[in-house]
This record gives structure tokens, C-alpha cells and sequence, in this order.
């Protein structure tokens, strides 16, 4: 072998190895047939053994679904999504053969998870470690943690159980900040939704460890629609974090969740995110479609959501984060990171929508385009008539590495109130020559330099996370770039 | 049945009549406006670009339209004192949309080779000259006015500068709006800028009579190399007053185009910019102010088009808005591929003086070139607390403070004029609109 395709041979090790979570677990999973009709919907909701009123909330949706049409507004690029041909359930705990139980997971699904560096096994935690709900296609494997934090009489478990266990405050809760109708996508998933995590904290509870849900996508042909629901009650305090990796496939597969959060009087939520779907390979096949509504309403007087994202991964990504906030002196917080390389494609931003008073909301975005990819920024202040002394400032940074890539911001304002004040501000450049060449100078490899200066630029927001996925994200970010050089 | 059908009717039952009273260079391109408006129809509020003004609900009266052209006769003299002190122009009038020939101040004045006055006259003495302008730039088939304005369009304005020429004096296009019956009027103008020009143009829009008008305007200008152009769009018009203007810029290498948007008074306005820049080295000055109550509403969309290296685009527009009036504010900046060294920078600053104020903006930014300086930014607030203390503690009483803040948040933007007497002139007119004194157009002597 000569030097060169021996170069060329390293290159292809280093650019394989980069979405380092490809892989597939081989388990037996009971897959629904593809297409989408009304008796999927009642078959799903038999799967998991549903109520009656939950069926209907689904065959609405399901219905109102069909009156829809697929939006266009987004500064992307889709390809026609033939919903027909999308398997919407696929179970991988349920066994060949013998009786089921729910106790016994198949050992090739928690290495899965091992191997994802998730572990579901208690003892294996650290201290004061992480609680996890992981999900594997459209079925919780696993809840960590559920006896300790039930002590607290805090309620964490998957959607399908918290059906069956806390019908009142799924009724009371679930659709009521997203409704069926709010969009395309938040249809589909109300018709269709497996499992999320659910989430209830009582009042005056500070939640004593982090939650966290792992998503994780690995049958073929399928799509995941989660549905995440988070109830903080008065006074208490929850820091929350979500993770998502799928197989490296040829096929583009569909993620369209829906996340809601309710916060009550002085509660406090935090959303951490880092997205990390498999992004399709440098030409740009394959990868997933993200699709999400993810929305918080702050009710409660002084109450406060904080969304932080982290976006390296998917295909596509179209995902706005928001908070209602309509308690007095309530605030809304929105950080984010995301980073397209190749031919990735993401509009990502938030709403920010003041009702009550003295009402502040924080928008910090920072945009990272590489390769050929597209970066939008698309966010909404909203101010009402009468959030009297309502506050927002955002800001929203760009940064181009290479002259194929784009990035844009799309920034609505709409103020109602005399006495809001508004800032937006945005910027758009390269990377500083200087601090590279500084870089350089001083022996750091320009891809490292690269990496270096790209971390400093998100710090702000890499800040905000929890000291797990802060590491995790710095990581990420790192590898994403990885041959932006040239 | 589509309100659009109205219009077409209208055309296709007068269009011998509206075709004897045009040239045929105009004409020529009313068959493609007549689809377009049957395929697109009028703008409308379902369109990102109309979401906030509802320009349907001004184009459903049944508005009269001088298609026999008329003629409406306005003494000009008698009805007109618009002078910028200190600035003595070259005066052209339009009443409505026709081109008042007898009040027009002698051609003599103009360096050789300059032709400046009706539209309608040019087209028919240099057909060869016009036709290869008229309609280039305005897009018919974009939402917008285009085609309606170009389906009824039978006179304006031609500003042509042959290359080299420089017309040290401003020119001022005054057009005034006076009917016995409510009007709408489509308005063309043309501006022409060969190789190492220079001109400035001035456009004072008032109404003398209170009857309701809707006003159609398309702009376009074509800037040759090494040009310069300033274009001054003034509106102080009366609450019955609707406005839809565009104004279509293209700059080809190293020119130099600077406009400025002031709306004083008015009922409620569109102003549509849409700017390339073709050439390199090209630098673009936008600006406006808006200074509005009742309820007025202001909508100034601006679309700039960098697909040229090495160029600079500079938008600034301000807004105050008191009692119920809107604003809207869309500015798009978009960097093609290639477009490398662009520095572009968008601001958009309002005040609300009143709950019933509103203020809707999107300042956007689309970039597909890495070497490139683009920044907007955009807020909406109130005058600075800690200035009025300031003030009030140096003995200034509040309402006269109060004035002077928003004198000085507009005059950053007053600031941008390069037409020093005309700067003093808005310095006063926006001080006189602040103190209310304004109330109706001050050039125009029927008005008071």
C-alpha cells in the first residue's frame, strides 16, 4: 500500500468513526406494519393497553391530521416524506418466545445501552447520579432510580405507565400546552405517540437528582414519536436531560415528538438537550428528520423554564423550544448551539411569548456552519397587551466555516405593550483569521485551533448545561467539525 | 369572485381608452401585467410579505381612475409652497399621476442630454430609450403591485442622466393628490443613471383635498457605474390616504445610492424596497423615519440583494409611534454565493409611546458567503429613563424633554441625509410633527 492510499485509509477511519453511536443492536423487535390508517392508531393504542379516552384523543388527532398539509416555511430543503411507508411502532422488549415479563430486559438491549454509556443497572451509578428512562424505538426499557425519587413522592416513568398509573393528571395535563391542532407534526404525534417520560414533581420537592430520558432509535423503517410531559407544581425545582443517537442508515428516518412542560407558582424547570441523531454521511444520505414542538407553559407567579440545546446531529432539524409565560413575574430562558456540517440542514430558534407581567426572557443562539449545510436561526418575541414591563434581549451569532455553507436568522418581534423593551441583536461572520493564526503560532493544528475557538464561541451556552453533558457536548462539538479543514 | 376581477374587468372593457392616453413602450407590456394579476392576484395577508398589512381591504372600494386623463386642474402656485429654505431645486409637479407639463421649470436649466419630465412624453419621443428600462426591473410576478400598477400605468416621471453628467441641483418631483371624487392613482417613475453621474431627487407626496386616495408607485432606478444618487421620498399626506410604493434599485459597479424614507404624516403606507447589486464595490444607504399617531400605519420591507463582491449596504429606520398607530418594519439582507466581503449592517429601532401602539419587526439576515461582516439588530422600548432624569433634574420640564429624546432618537437618521438644507428642514418638520403643531401637511395651503 503506498502513502497516499494509506492516508486515504486513515481518512475513512477517522470520518467513519465520527458518528461513533451507528451502530445496530440486533434484538428481536415486534414491528407494526408500515402505512398509517385509523386502525394503526386504535392498534397502537391496544399495544399499550390504553383507556378508552385516550384512544379518542388519538383518532381526533388522527383525524385532524388528515385535514393538515405539511408546512413549507422553514428555510429547509425537504424531501417528500411518504408517510405511508413509515412503521409507527416498534417494540424490542417483547420477547420471541415464553411469557412476558417486565422485569426481564433482553440482555442485548442493556448493552445497547452500556455501550451508549448509559447505565441502567442502580448500582452502577454514581452517587447522587442520574436517573434515566430509556427509550428504545417507540417502548421504555427502563426507569432508574423509581423507588427513590418516589419517596420524595416525585412520579417518573414512561408515558404508557404513567396512562395506566396516573390517568387524573395525564387528563388534566397531557394536550394542554401543545394541542393536536397547533401543527402538522404535533398532530401526527398525538395520534401516534409512544413512549416519552413523564414526569410529576410535588409541591415545595426540589427534585434530588438529575432526570434524564435516552432516546434511542434502532429498528429499521421505523420513526419515533415520543411525547415527553413535565409537571412541576409550586415551589419545586427539576433539572431534566434529554440524549438521542440512532444507527447510521441509508434511509432517512422520521423523529417528530412533542415535549410539554407546565410550570406552577415559583417552580423552576431546566431542559437540557443534546441532540445528536445520526446527521447522514458526507454526501448527505440518510440521517434523521427532527421535527419537534416543544413547549413550556410557565403558569405560576415567579416561575421560570430554561431550555438549553445542543444540536450536532440530524439530517434535518426543525425545532423551536418555547415558553408561554404567563405568570406574573415568570421567566423564559433559551440557549442553544447548533452546529451543521456536510449537508445537514437546521431552522432551530425559539418563542418567547410574554402574557403576564414583568414578564423577562433570554435568548441566547449560536449558530455553527460547516461544509455545505444551512443554519437558520427563526425565533418570536411576542409581547401582549398586557405584560406591562415585560423584558427580552436576544442575541444570535453566526459563525461560516467555508464559503459553501449558509446561515440565516429570521427574527420576529411583535410588541403590543408600551412599556416592553425588546433587544435583538445579530452577527454574522467568519472565523477570526487572527485567532487561528494565534492558534497556530503557538503549535495547536488548525483543526484543534478550530475546535479550540468553536468551544470558546458556544461556552456561553455549553455554560448552562449540567457538568455530564457539558463535557459531552464539548466533545461532540469537537468531533462534528472534524475534516471542516480545507 | 376574486377581487382582482374587478380590476381586470375594468381593464379589458377600457383598455383601447387607457392605451390612447399612454405611449407604446407602456403598452407594450400590459398583455404579460394582465396574466400575471389572472395568475397571482393581488397581494393579500395569507403572504409572509402582507402579514401585517392588509393591503386587500384598500383595494376593495370602488376608487375612481382618471383613465381618459382628464384634466384635473390644479393650481400650483396657489396650492404649493414647499420650499426647503436654502435649497433651491429644480421643480417638477404630477397631479395625481399625470405629469403637469405647463408648471414645469424651463429644460434649458439641465446640463445637454438630460431628460427630465413626463413619462408618458419620453416614451413617445425615445421609445428605443425607455423600452430598454421600462419594466426591467420590477417583477411582476413577486407579490406585490407590479402588475396592477403596469396594467393601469399611462404617465410618471423619466429622470434620465446621460454618462458623465452631473446635475448639481436637486430636482424635486412634487405630487399632489386632488380630486372631487375618491381616486386611485398609478404612478410610474423612472430613473436612468449612466457611467460617472450624479443626481438628486427629491419626492414630496401631499393631498390637498380630503377626499380618500389610493396611491400605486413604482420606482425604478438603474445606477451605471461610478454613479451617484440620492432619492428623497418625503409623504406628508392626510389619514384618507393609502400609499403602496416600490422602489426597484440597481447599482452596477462602485455607485453610490443613498434613499431615505420619511413619512410624517400619511393614512397608512407600503414601502417596498428591493435592491441589487450587480456590480462590485457598490454601497447602498437606506433609511427611514416614521412618525405617526391615530391610527396610522407604517410598513417599510426592505430586500437587499448582494450578489456582487466587495459591497456595502447601511439600513437604519426608526419609528416612533403614538396613540393607536402600527408600525411594521421587514428587512431582509440576502448574501449570495460568492458575494465575498460584504459588509452589511440592518438597524431598526422604535419607540411606543402608547399601550395602543403596536410595532411588528423581523430584521433578516440570509448568508451563503463566509467572508462577509453582516449584523441587524432590532428593539423596541422606550425613551431612556435615566436621560429623562437627567434632563429633568437639570430643570427641564418632562414634556419638553420628552420632546428632545425623541428628537434626538429620529435625528440619527435625519443625520443620514447628505442634503444639508433639506436635513435642517426635517430637523424642524419632525420638531413641529413632536409638538403636534403639524397636523396636516404644512407645504400645501389648501390643507390648513
Amino acid at each position: 500500500m503506498d502513502t497516499t492510499s494509506q492516508d486515504n485509509s486513515l481518512i475513512r477511519e477517522i470520518s467513519a468513526e465520527k458518528y461513533r453511536y451507528g451502530f445496530t443492536t440486533d434484538v428481536h423487535t415486534d414491528i407494526i406494519d408500515r402505512g398509517l390508517t385509523e386502525d394503526t392508531v386504535r392498534l397502537i393504542s391496544e399495544r399499550k393497553g390504553e383507556p378508552e379516552w385516550m384512544l379518542e384523543f388519538r383518532l381526533k388527532a388522527y383525524r385532524h391530521w388528515l385535514t393538515m398539509e405539511m408546512p413549507h416555511w422553514a428555510h429547509l430543503d425537504i424531501p417528500e416524506i411518504d408517510y405511508q411507508n413509515i412503521s409507527y411502532y416498534a417494540d424490542p422488549t417483547v420477547k420471541k418466545e415464553g411469557p412476558k415479563s417486565l422485569d426481564e430486559i433482553d440482555p442485548q438491549v442493556m448493552k445497547t445501552f452500556d455501550k451508549l454509556g448509559i447505565p441502567l443497572e442502580e448500582r452502577l451509578a454514581l452517587s447522587g447520579g442520574v436517573a434515566v428512562d430509556a427509550v428504545m424505538d417507540s417502548v421504555s426499557v427502563k426507569t432508574t432510580f423509581k423507588q427513590t425519587l418516589a419517596e420524595k413522592g416525585i412520579i417518573f416513568c414512561s408515558m404508557g405507565e404513567a396512562v395506566k398509573n396516573h390517568p387524573d393528571l395525564i387528563r388534566q395535563y397531557l394536550g394542554s400546552v401543545v394541542n393536536y391542532r397547533d401543527n402538522f407534526f404535533a398532530a401526527l404525534n398525538s395520534a401516534v405517540f409512544s413512549d416519552g417520560s413523564f414526569v410529576y414533581i410535588p409541591k415545595g420537592v426540589r427534585c434530588p437528582m438529575e432526570l434524564s430520558t435516552y432516546f434511542r432509535i434502532n429498528a429499521a423503517g421505523t420513526g419515533q414519536f415520543e411525547r415527553t410531559l413535565i409537571v412541576a407544581d409550586d415551589d419545586s425545582y427539576v433539572s431534566y436531560l434529554e440524549g438521542c443517537t440512532a444507527p447510521m442508515r441509508d434511509e432517512n428516518q422520521l423523529h417528530a415528538a412533542i415535549v410539554e412542560i407546565v410550570v406552577m407558582d415559583r417552580a423552576e424547570v431546566k431542559y437540557s438537550t443534546v441532540q445528536n441523531w445520526y446527521p447522514g454521511d458526507e454526501n448527505g444520505k440518510g440521517g434523521v428528520y427532527n421535527f419537534v414542538t416543544k413547549r413550556g407553559l410557565v403558569k405560576g407567579v415567579d416561575a421560570k423554564l430554561s431550555w438549553t440545546q445542543v444540536e450536532t446531529g440530524s439530517a434535518i432539524t426543525w425545532k423551536y423550544p418555547s415558553c408561554v409565560l404567563q405568570g406574573d413575574g415568570s421567566q423564559g430562558e433559551f440557549y442553544s448551539v447548533a452546529l451543521t456540517n456536510n449537508w445537514q440542514q437546521a431552522d432551530t430558534g425559539t418563542k418567547m411569548i410574554h402574557l403576564g407581567r414583568n414578564t423577562k426572557s433570554t435568548v441566547i443562539s449560536k449558530g455553527i456552519s460547516a461544509g455545505h449545510s444551512q443554519n437558520s436561526y427563526r425565533g418570536l418575541i411576542k409581547v401582549g397587551e398586557h405584560a406591562d414591563g415585560a423584558r427580552n434581549y436576544s442575541q444570535c451569532d453566526s459563525l461560516l466555516l467555508g464559503s459553501e455553507c449558509g446561515a440565516h436568522t429570521f427574527p420576529y418581534m411583535d410588541v403590543k405593550n408600551e412599556t416592553a423593551i425588546v433587544e435583538h441583536e445579530a452577527t454574522t461572520s467568519k472565523i477570526s483569521e487572527d485567532q487561528l493564526f494565534y492558534c497556530n503560532q503557538r503549535g495547536i493544528p488548525m483543526e484543534q485551533a478550530i475546535g479550540l475557538i468553536v468551544n470558546g464561541y458556544a461556552k456561553e451556552v455549553l455554560n448552562k448545561l449540567p457538568m455530564e453533558f457539558a463535557v459531552e457536548a464539548q466533545r461532540l462539538l469537537s468531533v462534528s467539525l472534524e475534516n471542516t479543514v480545507g | 369572485m376574486r377581487l382582482e376581477q374587478n380590476y381586470i374587468d375594468l381593464f379589458s372593457q377600457n383598455r383601447s381608452l387607457i392605451d390612447g392616453g399612454s405611449a407604446g413602450v407602456m403598452n407594450a407590456l400590459r398583455q404579460r401585467a394582465l396574466d400575471c394579476l389572472v395568475r397571482n392576484g393581488l397581494p393579500h395577508k395569507g403572504l409572509e410579505e402582507y402579514l401585517h398589512t392588509d393591503v386587500v381591504e384598500w383595494f376593495k372600494p370602488d376608487w375612481g381612475m382618471n383613465l381618459a386623463r382628464l384634466d384635473m386642474p390644479v393650481d400650483f402656485a396657489q396650492a404649493f409652497k414647499c420650499s426647503v429654505p436654502n435649497l433651491s431645486t429644480q421643480l417638477y409637479f404630477l397631479a395625481n399621476d399625470t405629469f403637469a407639463s405647463s408648471q414645469t421649470a424651463s429644460k434649458n436649466l439641465l446640463p445637454q442630454g438630460v431628460i427630465a419630465g413626463s413619462l408618458k412624453e419620453a416614451a413617445t419621443e425615445h421609445p428605443e430609450l425607455v423600452s430598454q428600462f421600462y419594466g426591467k426591473l420590477a417583477d411582476m410576478e413577486k407579490p406585490g403591485i407590479a402588475a396592477i400598477n403596469t396594467l393601469f400605468a399611462q404617465d410618471g416621471f423619466l429622470l434620465y442622466v446621460p454618462d458623465g453628467v452631473i446635475i448639481e441641483k436637486p430636482l424635486q418631483l412634487v405630487t399632489l393628490l386632488s380630486s372631487k371624487v375618491d381616486l386611485m392613482v398609478n404612478r410610474r417613475i423612472l430613473v436612468v443613471l449612466g457611467r460617472e453621474s450624479q443626481a438628486k431627487l427629491l419626492f414630496c407626496d401631499h393631498a390637498l383635498a380630503a377626499n380618500q386616495y389610493l396611491t400605486t408607485q413604482i420606482v425604478e432606478v438603474f445606477a451605471d457605474q461610478n454613479s451617484n444618487l440620492e432619492l428623497y421620498d418625503l409623504e406628508e399626506t392626510h389619514y384618507a390616504n393609502r400609499r403602496i410604493s416600490e422602489l426597484y434599485v440597481n447599482q452596477e459597479a462602485v455607485s453610490s445610492v443613498e434613499v431615505d424614507y420619511v413619512t410624517l404624516h400619511n393614512g397608512q403606507t407600503r414601502n417596498s424596497v428591493f435592491s441589487t447589486f450587480a456590480g462590485r464595490g457598490s454601497r447602498l444607504s437606506l433609511n427611514g423615519i416614521a412618525t405617526i399617531d391615530k391610527e396610522q400605519h407604517v410598513d417599510n420591507m426592505t430586500f437587499v440583494d448582494h450578489r456582487a463582491q466587495d459591497c456595502i449596504s447601511n439600513e437604519l429606520f426608526k419609528y416612533v409611534l403614538n396613540d393607536s398607530a402600527s408600525g411594521v418594519f421587514a428587512g431582509k439582507v440576502l448574501v449570495r454565493h460568492g458575494a465575498q466581503h460584504t459588509e452589511s449592517q440592518q438597524t431598526n429601532r422604535n419607540i411606543c409611546l402608547t399601550r395602543q401602539a403596536r410595532m411588528y419587526t423581523q430584521p433578516q439576515l440570509e448568508i451563503y458567503a463566509d467572508d462577509v461582516k453582516c449584523s441587524h439588530g432590532a428593539t423596541v422600548g422606550q425613551l431612556d429613563d435615566k436621560a429623562m432624569f437627567y434632563m429633568r433634574q437639570r430643570g427641564i420640564p418632562e414634556a419638553e424633554a420628552r420632546m428632545m429624546l425623541m428628537q434626538a432618537f429620529v435625528g440619527e437618521v435625519i443625520g443620514r441625509v447628505s442634503l444639508e438644507p433639506l436635513r435642517d428642514r426635517l430637523n424642524r418638520l419632525v420638531e413641529k410633527r413632536f409638538r403636534g403643531e403639524l397636523t396636516q401637511c404644512e407645504g400645501c395651503r389648501a390643507c390648513r
